[in-house]
């Protein structure tokens, strides 16, 4: 077939990452591709990562007292507060007038802040401390 | 039934959301630019500090309570807005965006006995999901539920919610209930009816019909008749009645001279473009305004705006910028000394099947080539680098001093978690 008979159809890189690509074989008069049906969607992290979008915030890792779970001073951390805090998850918290990542254990009377770093204490946390989950992490990235 | 969701504080709750330490403290944040009072805590209001409030007069007080001033940062604000939006529509299907803090809620198809509950949900889900106090009042019109919401902020044991459905229940409210507090009700209605003794809803109510409509025109007959429970202003939920795209500020000194202002009117002009575009969005009207200092009283005044429509909706910086910068040339006079512009694009449509006018005569699609062109540098290369003529040059404004990060909407400013 002459190369300049093809048509080349391509599609916008949309800004939402939720545009449906166009066709991109050439087209010409004969049998289609099988492969046609499939020209669907592409793969957008955004939906991957971010499950509900209005309660997820980011927030970067400073600090080394999570090493041993892999979790480094510079990643990146997708952090959902719609998800109730549950026994055992990495949140989150803010304790005494700071932000902090810690497992949070539920203890019932009280809450352990579990670090991943042996020269690290757990925290404990009493009534009287001024504490809330802020949110759940659902996902750590990190540069490779 | 109409509720109303508000947020409590909300510039104040904004900047709480990431500094919790803030909470329990008095908290102010100020316009960034003419320095007034635009949002207090509940502690900050409890010290007296009144909104709209210069700064400069409050000073004393500030210092001697530790009242923490934050200047006003509407790009997190913003965002955090459209969270709670999202939100709302996933519990109400049927919101009329009000403000930037504020929607009607179209209960219409809701069981009476559901509405405490609904209620409750959403105050409980929009605080757990953002972070955001929210305060929710129902009512058979928007005037009461207006009230109702208020109610919930003066009385902390309503826990938020207040639902006011049967008549005694709104008539013993309205009993108490300030006149002047009414939705609609301004500083000279006020002044004319206190002159009659009136000074409550429940006198308000009582007057009648014809004597509202006497003094008060329709506005005033439609209030009445919304406070007896029939709803006058429906919900608007059609998303592109209300919308539109301003972008406006007050200057810290003021400008004098045309050509200063109209490189300013050129970047307000191009920033609502850059709005519209990321939201694929045309405008078909572009508004230009400008007005002088108006706490000087010593100064000569003038506030003008003008309106200008365009054959086809177009969302091209190029068009928009001449268009804007033509009429602020018509509006400008000589020898006034200007405190605030700004721009607002309306009648906004999708970008998509757009009629061309017939006397068409711009190369659409070269325009667009263009502007995506320059969105991209822009975001590459940072706000500002790529500018239109008539934007002068550095106009591009850094961050203010002492105004949050924008912890939402930039990776440079996210928070930051000690670990």
């Amino acid at each position: 077939m002459n190369r300049e008979s093809q048509l080349n159809i391509y599609t916008p890189e949309m800004e939402d990452g939720t545009g449906q690509p166009m066709a991109q074989s050439s087209v010409s008069a004969g049998f289609p591709s099988p492969a046609e049906d499939n020209f669907g969607v592409k793969l957008d992290l955004n939906r991957e990562l971010v499950r509900n979008p209005a309660s997820t915030f980011y927030a970067r890792v400073s600090g080394v007292s999570m090493v041993d779970e892999g979790i480094d001073d510079g990643d990146l951390l997708v952090i959902d507060k719609s998800v109730e805090p549950y026994d055992g998850a990495l949140a989150v918290c803010f304790i005494d007038g700071e932000f902090t990542l810690k497992r949070f254990l539920d203890r019932g009377d009280h809450a352990l802040l579990m670090p991943a770093n042996s020269r690290y204490e757990p925290i404990r946390v009493s009534a009287e401390s001024d504490f809330r989950v802020w949110g759940v992490v659902q996902y750590l990235i990190k540069r490779m | 039934m109409i509720g109303l969701c508000d947020c409590n504080n909300f510039f104040v709750s904004c900047e709480r959301l990431f500094n919790p330490a803030l909470e329990g403290r008095p908290v102010i944040v100020v316009g960034s630019n003419d320095g007034c009072v635009v949002a207090r805590s509940n502690e900050a209001k409890a010290l007296g500090i009144k909104m709209s409030q210069p700064l400069f007069q409050i000073r004393d007080l500030v210092a001697r309570h530790r009242v923490t001033t934050i200047s006003s940062n509407l790009t997190l604000y913003g965002d955090i807005s459209q969270r709670i939006m999202a939100t709302l529509r996933r519990e109400i299907p049927s919101i009329e965006i009000y403000s930037i803090d504020e929607a009607f809620l179209d209960l219409s198809g809701v069981e009476e006995q559901e509405l405490h509950a609904l209620a409750r949900r959403v105050v409980e889900r929009v605080r757990r999901d953002i972070g955001m106090p929210v305060s929710v009042g129902i009512a058979p019109t928007k005037t009461l539920a207006k009230v109702a919401t208020d109610l919930c902020k003066r009385y902390p044991k309503l826990r938020s919610v207040c639902v006011m459905r049967r008549e005694e229940d709104i008539a013993k409210v309205m009993h108490s209930y300030p006149v002047r507090d009414v939705w609609g009700i301004g500083r000279r209605s006020t002044a004319m009816l206190g002159s009659y003794n009136i000074t409550t809803a429940e006198q308000f109510r009582n007057a009648p019909k014809g004597w509202i409509s006497a003094k008060m025109g329709v506005v005033g007959l439609r209030i009445w008749r919304e406070l007896w429970g029939e709803s006058c202003i429906k919900i608007d939920n059609t998303p592109s009645a209300r919308q539109s795209i301003m972008v406006s500020r007050s200057f810290r000194h003021e400008i004098e001279d045309v050509e200063s202002l109209s490189r300013t009117i050129a970047t307000f002009a191009s920033q609502t473009c850059e709005k519209l575009r990321r939201q694929h969005s045309l405008a078909a009207q572009v508004e230009v305004f400008i007005r002088t200092n108006p706490h000087r009283e010593d100064h000569p005044q003038h506030n003008v705006e003008r309106v200008g429509m365009l054959s086809t909706p177009t969302d091209s910086t190029l068009e928009i910028v001449k268009m804007a910068t033509a009429m602020l040339r018509e509006l400008f006079f000589k020898g006034y000394k200007y405190k605030r512009a700004g721009v607002v694009l309306s009648n906004i449509t999708p970008n998509q099947g757009v009629q061309r006018s017939m006397f068409d005569t711009i190369e659409r699609d070269k325009h667009k080539a263009l502007m995506e062109t320059m969105d991209r540098l822009n975001q590459e290369m940072g706000r500002g680098a790529i500018v239109v003529g008539a934007q002068g040059e550095g106009v591009a404004p850094s961050r203010k001093e002492n105004s949050s990060p924008n912890y939402t909407t930039s990776w440079e400013d996210i928070i930051s978690v000690k670990v």
